[in-house]
């Protein structure tokens, strides 16, 4: 079970039943548990799409997208089922908050999932939870059956004439399946090997059907928009940017830990008010904003609001909501790799750039950080990273790249300083040992 | 091939949930392994033959899924995570300190069959790192004194 933390400045939307219980039914229904739903069943299907839409509320997943201008792609009329798919394979490193929502709150998941699919006309939920969560698969089963067993869910939900069915399902390790299209391929019992798009989910998604694919957070912040009006939503966060996020704080943190704080919060204010400043006295030397894939941001960087469209000005990206703190003791090269090991890891090698890009980068980044770098493959990193991007069925290409691309532009001195034999200038000579705050 | 009696609820139930056999398959092998302790010829050629497959199509699902296993590991499987946020805050440490510990490399088994050390990715405990998994149990901010005190904890419960 993991701590919770808390800050004044935080604003509790998703997380306002966290450590309160929220998993036993009748104690959600006590706390406006199941009200969303029963108002979303009174409401034309038209107008729900559009509540959210002006809430603002835009993809917590990392991608971004308006949850509304998503649910409206999907056709009114189908020959096949339509399906709601909420995604639980948290996976992106440096993110740890759709733990907290399934273990403390589980049932604004299901109920997010039922108000998703009353506005697009499905009757049917998955909740794909990721097989390294068997503890929270464990909690949202007993979530799923206490719901039936109250009537919320099967047939004719709320005595309304509307049948719905949600179930959840367990992944077994793999970062990919967070992207929608392998999620899919996961769900249907294969490799989780994207899929090329068009046609798009919500046109063919699950066995052929429409489907609407949102992560577990987004669909989590539906019921309060529904309870609360598109207003009050959007005006928590800057124009475009409606709510609230769970940021995921880590790192070289004195308060490392997930804090709920209005969308376009100040990224320096959450490192050194939020979060406690960096341990030690030692200094910040770069953030991951929101989760490995999105370029990095030097010291310098950091005075920007947190919310999608400032983060894309700033040369980076919201993502995930995974903040990583590094000081100035980290060996930037090192970090580099790291990430590139991870993403080699990963790669399902259905796309070459992908597959062999993130191979050979790995190579030359572990040749280079044990002393063996060459002038050349500094540029040659670069080169390779800008050649993946966008040329992948998916996004882990992309992933793989952007991190890397702005660690090599923005920290190409201690690459140089890895030169020739040198040993790395962050490590003790003959011992493998890190720096931990 | 037997299963637990809960093995065949589940599974059982899991059918309903899809149009097609198949999507119970990937949590249905994770399900079969924790009971198995691996995905052995046996389950694999039960499996297959439950959800309509060949044996060669369950092959190619399992070396997709990183927790899938066809070999033996440890009855505690002590899943070290190294990712940035661990990496950070000693993972590699934790690491270092469990293999020279337990006396075995990366996804090496000790002698008596009860731990196995494996490095993995992130397990989604950055905001509490270091961290392991073993097995499904989480273990956060760890030192390599808390690392002792979890490992001891484990072995005591594996040779009682």
């Amino acid at each position: 079970m993991a701590d919770l933390v808390s800050h004044p400045d935080e604003v509790k939307v998703v997380s306002k039943r966290f450590g309160k219980g929220a998993t036993d039914i009748d104690r959600y229904v006590a706390l406006d548990g199941y009200k969303a739903v029963q108002k979303a069943l009174a409401m034309k299907p038209e107008d729900i799409i559009t509540q959210v839409k002006d809430s603002g509320l835009r993809g917590r997943g990392g991608a971004g997208f308006n949850t509304g201008l998503k649910w409206s792609f999907v056709p009114k009329q189908s020959a096949k089922p339509k399906y709601i798919l909420c995604n639980g394979d948290e996976s992106e490193p440096g993110t740890c908050k759709d733990r907290l929502i399934f273990e403390h709150d589980p049932h604004a998941v299901i109920e997010g999932v039922m108000i998703a699919g009353i506005a697009v006309g499905a009757h049917t939920g998955y909740i794909y939870i990721r097989g390294e969560y068997r503890y929270l698969s464990n909690i949202m089963q007993k979530a799923i059956r206490d719901a039936y067993a109250k009537g919320f869910l099967g047939k004719n939900i709320f005595g309304s004439g509307y049948d719905f069915d949600v179930y959840w399902h367990g992944g077994a390790g793999a970062y990919e399946v967070g992207e929608e299209s392998a999620l899919m391929e996961s769900l249907e019992g294969k490799r989780g090997i994207p899929r090329i798009r068009p046609p798009f989910p919500a046109v063919v998604g699950l066995w052929g059907g429409p489907t609407v694919i949102n992560n577990a957070e987004t669909l989590a912040s539906v019921p309060p928009i529904i309870l609360g009006g598109a207003d009050w939503f959007a005006k928590l966060g800057p124009p475009k940017n409606g709510g609230t996020r769970l940021f995921c704080l880590s790192g070289h943190l004195n308060k490392p830990g997930v804090y709920e704080l209005p969308m376009g919060y100040n990224l320096k204010k959450m490192i050194y008010d939020v979060g406690g400043g960096i341990p030690n006295g030692r200094a910040l030397k770069a953030v991951v904003p929101g989760g490995s894939s999105c370029p990095l941001l030097t010291a310098d960087e950091i005075d920007v609001s947190m919310d999608f469209d400032s983060m894309m000005k700033a040369g980076s990206m919201l993502g995930s909501g995974g903040l990583v703190a590094v000081d100035d003791t980290t060996c930037m090269v090192k970090f580099a790799l790291r990430i590139m090991k991870f993403y080699k890891h990963e790669s399902c090698g259905w796309c070459i750039p992908c597959r062999e890009g993130t191979d050979w980068i790995e190579k030359t980044l572990t040749r280079f950080h044990a002393g063996g770098g060459l002038k050349k493959d500094i540029d040659n990193i670069q080169y390779l990273s800008e050649n993946m991007l966008g040329r992948t069925f998916c996004p882990l290409g992309d992933a793989a790249a952007m991190p890397t691309i702005s660690i090599v532009k923005k920290f190409r001195k201690e690459f140089e300083d890895h030169l020739e034999g040198k040993p790395c200038p962050f490590e003790k000579a003959g011992t493998r040992e890190l720096v931990t705050a | 091939m037997k299963f637990s009696d809960e093995f065949e609820q589940r599974f059982a139930e899991m059918l309903t949930h899809y149009p097609t056999k198949r999507s119970a398959l990937v949590p249905t092998l994770l399900y079969a392994q924790d009971e198995v302790g691996y995905l052995s010829d046996e389950v694999i050629h039960e499996l297959a033959e439950r959800v309509g497959l060949t044996e060669l199509e369950v092959r190619n699902v399992i070396s997709y899924y990183s927790m899938l296993t066809t070999e033996p590991r440890g009855k505690f499987n002590v899943q070290v995570c190294t990712n940035i946020a661990c990496l950070l805050r000693g993972g590699e440490q934790i690491l270092e300190h469990c293999k020279a510990k337990l006396g075995v490399p990366n996804k090496g088994i000790t002698p008596d069959g009860l731990f196995s050390v494996e490095e993995v990715e992130c397990i989604g405990a950055c905001s509490w790192a270091p961290a392991v998994q073993v097995n499904y149990d989480f273990h956060e901010n760890l030192t390599e004194e808390k690392m002792d005190k979890v490992l001891d904890e484990y072995k005591r419960k594996g040779t009682q």
